[in-house]
This record gives structure tokens, C-alpha cells and sequence, in this order.
């Protein structure tokens, strides 16, 4: 695998995730470099799956994939009968996947989706603190985070909720050291040098600073989620009244 | 069939096998906990392995029959009674309109499984017919049962009117019953110092050697705090990484242990998030899963190491029961007519 050696800077890795799961391990590190070679693999095993691939889950610098081991066996071609494991099977049709092209291409057109956000008052009660602790005003805080071009990592934690990569250091905060019980749907949080949204009601420690009318989890949908990996975010301030507005579906 | 829900008992949900290829957008993969138990209900009334099935926490639950109703019921081992008398679990039955079906004392195991001809009528969200209580979505309106809730059934299959007519010969009170049954998959009947079969997971290297020797010498206990989304066990041990290590989330599946600070390890199960970014010590192999969901709190185990190769021969070996058990049935009523 020569080639995939020079494309990526750290050796792949494979790890079994038990004996129905693979862990592809392509980076050590939080950069955009590394998640859109995980974002191209993901997709060419969606594009093209192999036998018994069930579904794909990437993340900030690997892609697991769930399979079923039965139908992985069952479709094993000649070469891969000597295999001892059907880990092993796995393992060499990954490699067949890592050998097609260039990881680091930049991938499809990326989109970029702007999500309205409703500051301070009553949706972001905890504005004024992560302002005060970065000395800054209410309004600054606003415009660097609403400044910001935040490509979605990967969605994890509560379905639609997006991992936000590129928040400003000026702006953070560190989490409540008692989470709360409940937040609302849609709030807008910052925890330590994240950003993200808060996609269902769920417990959680994150500095609230706003909140977006706009659904995350879209269950209806055929894409259960408005975000996608690999996607750009750039927040919007609206006022009260258009966040009213907008959940009236008059915006 | 109809069934109306007198009682719940402690929590009763809709689940089918699970909720696939939504992982990537954050959507647990959900399912029954116990899926072995909730295939057989399933197999035994003539139906496909993923219909939806009942998700029966523990004891307490009353359901009222309100048409002859072709059920099977298994898991935990309990005493479920139809009409008063002790309805046999692991087996087909056909219950007459007008039965109540209580779920009481429970021997052994906390979950069981009530599959009727057809399945469940539900409608499928997002692939499948699964709870997802958080999400509220899924099963019977995106929440748990309550008192008063009526579930129907879809049509039977050929094979379940076939089953259904061979037994309406064999009244006997209040259910008619086959003499043969498929407790060959009784986990629960099994659970006395259970060993729970695990592989190394991916940071087992990356803990002390006392902790790395401790997850599979000492017993564990599962925790009050554990649920659907999964297990906390409390050892004596806490385990412990040999350095600080800080970890990116990634993919985590059914039977993941995992360590957070505390060392004290959680066991990942149906209801787990897609994402985890704790240590993970260990695997439960997939066919343990199934026994381990059927343990409580309060009750202990052990682990015991097997290598990935064994792993796999198990869950090959499981699936050939299941795939035996399903041909077995077919035979049965394709001769009987």
C-alpha cells in the first residue's frame, strides 16, 4: 500500500471493535486535513459496500464500520478462504478501499449551512458569564462566535448533534460544574474550545449563550439530521422576534 | 388480534431488532436487549425474526386478550399465567379472546419478549419499528406503554395461519398449546454465576497490568444505575489507565466496556450513544450479549477472555441454532397439513 502510505501522514490502523465492528484509524489529531480523508473513505464504503458492510460511522480521525460477520463469511471470495479470522477478511477489503485514488482529495462540494441564532436573554442565559470570563462584552462574544466558519467533525453524543471544529479561543468557557438537568432543544453552548447545538432536550454542562429555532433532528426526514459531517456552519444573530417568527414558519 | 395493556408493570417498550445505517447522523441503533429471546417469540409464531416484538421489564405487566390471539413469549425466567393457568414460555401459544396474561414472580433474567402472528403493527421510523425514547420516535408513538394503549397486530403470515389452525384443535382452558417447545435458548434459565465472554478491547493495552488482570479475575457486580444505554458494573478494583490519556470520540457498538475516570466500567448496550470517547477495556462477544441483558442490578458475573476467532465461531454457531430452530418450525407445519 504504498500509496496510501505517502497520503496520509500517520500508519493506518485496524482495530476489531468487537467481533462485528471495525475501527479504521487514519490520524491522531483534530485537523480538517484528517477528517476529509475520513469523510472520503466513509463515503467510498457507501458508495460501493462491501458484502455484510452494515453501516459506517465516521468520526474526528477514524471510520468504524459495523458488519455481519455471517454474511462476510458467506461471501468470502477464493483468496480470502485461507483467511484465519473474518477480521482478517474485513482488514484486507478495507485495504482495497484505502489503494482506490487519493484520500485527500478535496471531496465533494462542500455545504455550508447557516443556522439563525437567537442570543443572550432567556435562550442564552450563560452569555454574560463567558463573556466576563474572557473579558469581553455581550456583544463581542456574539461577533466572534457568529464570526467563525465551523466545519461538523462528526455527529455523536444525541442525533443531529454536531462536533464543531474552528470556535475561537477568545471565546471559552469552561462547563458548569453542575450540569443541568435539562436544556432546551436547540440551545447553542460553548464547552471549554467548543461550540455546538444542542440538537434534542438532554442534560448537559455547556455555557448556553443563544438558541436557534431550527430543528437538528429531522426524524421525518430521509436524512434524520440537518447537519452532516463534513459539512461548514456559520451561526446567524437573529432577534426575538424573528426567532418568534421563525417558529411560526413565517421566516 | 388486539391487546389492551391493563398494567405495565415496570417498563414496557415496542422493539424489533434495531435501527440501522443512521449511526453516522447521531440515531441510536436501539433493539431489543435481548435479541436471541426476541427472534425465537418471533420464529415461534410464524413470523420473520425483526417483527416488533413487546419489551417486558421485570414483573407486574397485565395484558388483556380481546381476540384469539397467537403469541409465544420469551427471556426471563417467570411466571406468566393466561386465564390463571401457568402459560409455558418458550413455546407458541394460541390464547383465547378474553384471557388476561399477568407477568409475576421472576426466577431468573428481567426481560421478556411477547411476539405475536404478524407482529406488532407499528409503523417503521427511519428503517425500523424500535422505541428511541429520547428521540421519541419509534414503536407505539416514540414512548413506553401505559395502562389503557392498544396494540393490533399485522396480517398473519401463511405460516402462522397454518400454526394457528393446527392448534385451535387443542383448546385446554384459556390457550392451546403445542407439545414441543424452543427452551434450547433459555439464557435466563442459566444464570447462576454467569461468566460473560469478552475479547480485549481497543486501549486494554493502555491500562495498568494490575487493572488489565483484574477485568478478568475479579467478580463484578451491575450497578442500581444501569439501564437500556447501559450497564455500570462496581468491582473491587478500580481500573485504572497506566497514564493520563485523552481520547477523540469515536464509534462504540453493542457490548463496548468502557472506563471512565472513575474506574469503575459501563458496558455499552442497545440504547448507547453512536459516539463514546472513554477507554475501552473490553468487548462483549455478541453472542454474551444476550445473557448479559438478561442479568439485574445487584446481580454479579465474571468475565473471561476469548480471542477474536473464538468470538467469532460463537456468534457462527448461534446463528446456526437460529437458522435451525426457524427450518424446524417451517417442516413442522409444512408436514402437518
Amino acid at each position: 500500500m504504498e500509496k496510501t502510505a505517502t497520503e496520509l501522514q500517520a500508519p493506518i490502523e485496524m482495530l476489531p471493535l468487537g467481533d462485528s465492528a471495525i475501527i479504521i484509524r487514519l490520524g491522531s489529531s483534530i485537523d480538517e486535513e484528517t477528517n476529509r480523508i475520513v469523510m472520503n473513505l466513509s463515503r467510498r464504503f457507501e458508495e460501493k459496500p462491501f458484502a455484510g458492510l452494515i453501516e459506517c460511522v465516521p468520526s474526528f480521525v477514524s471510520v468504524a464500520i459495523h458488519y455481519d460477520p455471517l454474511l462476510v463469511k458467506r461471501s468470502r471470495a477464493a483468496a480470502e478462504l485461507q483467511h484465519a479470522t473474518i477480521f482478517e477478511t474485513v482488514c484486507a477489503r478495507v485495504q482495497t478501499y484505502l489503494s482506490l485514488g487519493q484520500l485527500n482529495a478535496s471531496g465533494q462540494a462542500a455545504r455550508t449551512i447557516e443556522i439563525p441564532v437567537c442570543y443572550g436573554g432567556e435562550h442564552g442565559p450563560d452569555l454574560g458569564l463567558v463573556a466576563e470570563h474572557n473579558g469581553l462584552t455581550e456583544e463581542e462574544v456574539i461577533a466572534i462566535h457568529a464570526g467563525g466558519i465551523y466545519l461538523v467533525h462528526m455527529l455523536g453524543f444525541a442525533p443531529g448533534f454536531p462536533y464543531l471544529g474552528g470556535m475561537s479561543e477568545r471565546i471559552a468557557a469552561p462547563r458548569h460544574q453542575t450540569p443541568r438537568t435539562i436544556i432546551p432543544q436547540g440551545s447553542v453552548g460553548i464547552a471549554g474550545k467548543q461550540t455546538g447545538v444542542y440538537s434534542i432536550a438532554t442534560p448537559g454542562g455547556w455555557q448556553l449563550i443563544g438558541r436557534t429555532p431550527l430543528a437538528l433532528f429531522r426524524p421525518q426526514d430521509e436524512i434524520p439530521s440537518l447537519l452532516r459531517p463534513g459539512d461548514s456552519v456559520r451561526f446567524k444573530p437573529i432577534t426575538e422576534r424573528q426567532y418568534k417568527l421563525f417558529l411560526e414558519g413565517e421566516l | 388480534m388486539t391487546i389492551k395493556v391493563v398494567r405495565t408493570g415496570l417498563h414496557v417498550t415496542v422493539q424489533d431488532l434495531g435501527r440501522f445505517g443512521f449511526q453516522k447522523y447521531g440515531v441510536i441503533a436501539g433493539g431489543a436487549m435481548d435479541t436471541g429471546a426476541a427472534r425465537a417469540a418471533n420464529l415461534l409464531v410464524g413470523n420473520a425474526d425483526n417483527e416488533a416484538v413487546l419489551e417486558i421489564t421485570l414483573t407486574g405487566t397485565e395484558l388483556f386478550i380481546e381476540k384469539d390471539t397467537l403469541l409465544a413469549i420469551c427471556g426471563a425466567r417467570m411466571s406468566v399465567t393466561a386465564g390463571g393457568e401457568l402459560l409455558p414460555l418458550w413455546r407458541p401459544a394460541l390464547v383465547r379472546a378474553g384471557t388476561s396474561v399477568k407477568f409475576g414472580a421472576c426466577q431468573s433474567g428481567c426481560r421478556s419478549y411477547l411476539a405475536v402472528a404478524g407482529g406488532l403493527d407499528v409503523p417503521e421510523v427511519l428503517g425500523s419499528k424500535s422505541t428511541y425514547l429520547r428521540g421519541a420516535i419509534g414503536g407505539f408513538f416514540g414512548r413506553a406503554l401505559k395502562a389503557d394503549d392498544v396494540l393490533a397486530a399485522k396480517a398473519p403470515s401463511l405460516l402462522s395461519e397454518r400454526m394457528e389452525h393446527a392448534l385451535r384443535l387443542g383448546w385446554n382452558g384459556s390457550f392451546a398449546l403445542p407439545h414441543w417447545h424452543a427452551s434450547h435458548f433459555a439464557i435466563a434459565d442459566n444464570l447462576a454465576d454467569p461468566i460473560i465472554r469478552a475479547m480485549t478491547g481497543t486501549h486494554y493495552e493502555l491500562f495498568t497490568e494490575a487493572s488489565r488482570a483484574g477485568l478478568f479475575s475479579q467478580s463484578f457486580q451491575i450497578s442500581v444505575q444501569s439501564d437500556r444505554m447501559g450497564y455500570r458494573l462496581e468491582g473491587t478494583e478500580k481500573l485504572k489507565l497506566a497514564k493520563p490519556l485523552e481520547l477523540l470520540s469515536e464509534a462504540v457498538a453493542n457490548g463496548t466496556v468502557q472506563v471512565p475516570a472513575d474506574g469503575d466500567p459501563i458496558v455499552l448496550l442497545a440504547d448507547r450513544q453512536t459516539t463514546g470517547g472513554y477507554p475501552r477495556i473490553a468487548q462483549v462477544a455478541s453472542v454474551d450479549i444476550a445473557v448479559f441483558a438478561q442479568l439485574k442490578p445487584g446481580e454479579r458475573f465474571r468475565f473471561e477472555r476469548i480471542t477474536q476467532q473464538e468470538a467469532e465461531q460463537l456468534y457462527l454457531d448461534s446463528e446456526r441454532d437460529m437458522r435451525m430452530l426457524k427450518a424446524a418450525i417451517a417442516l413442522k407445519f409444512n408436514a402437518a397439513k
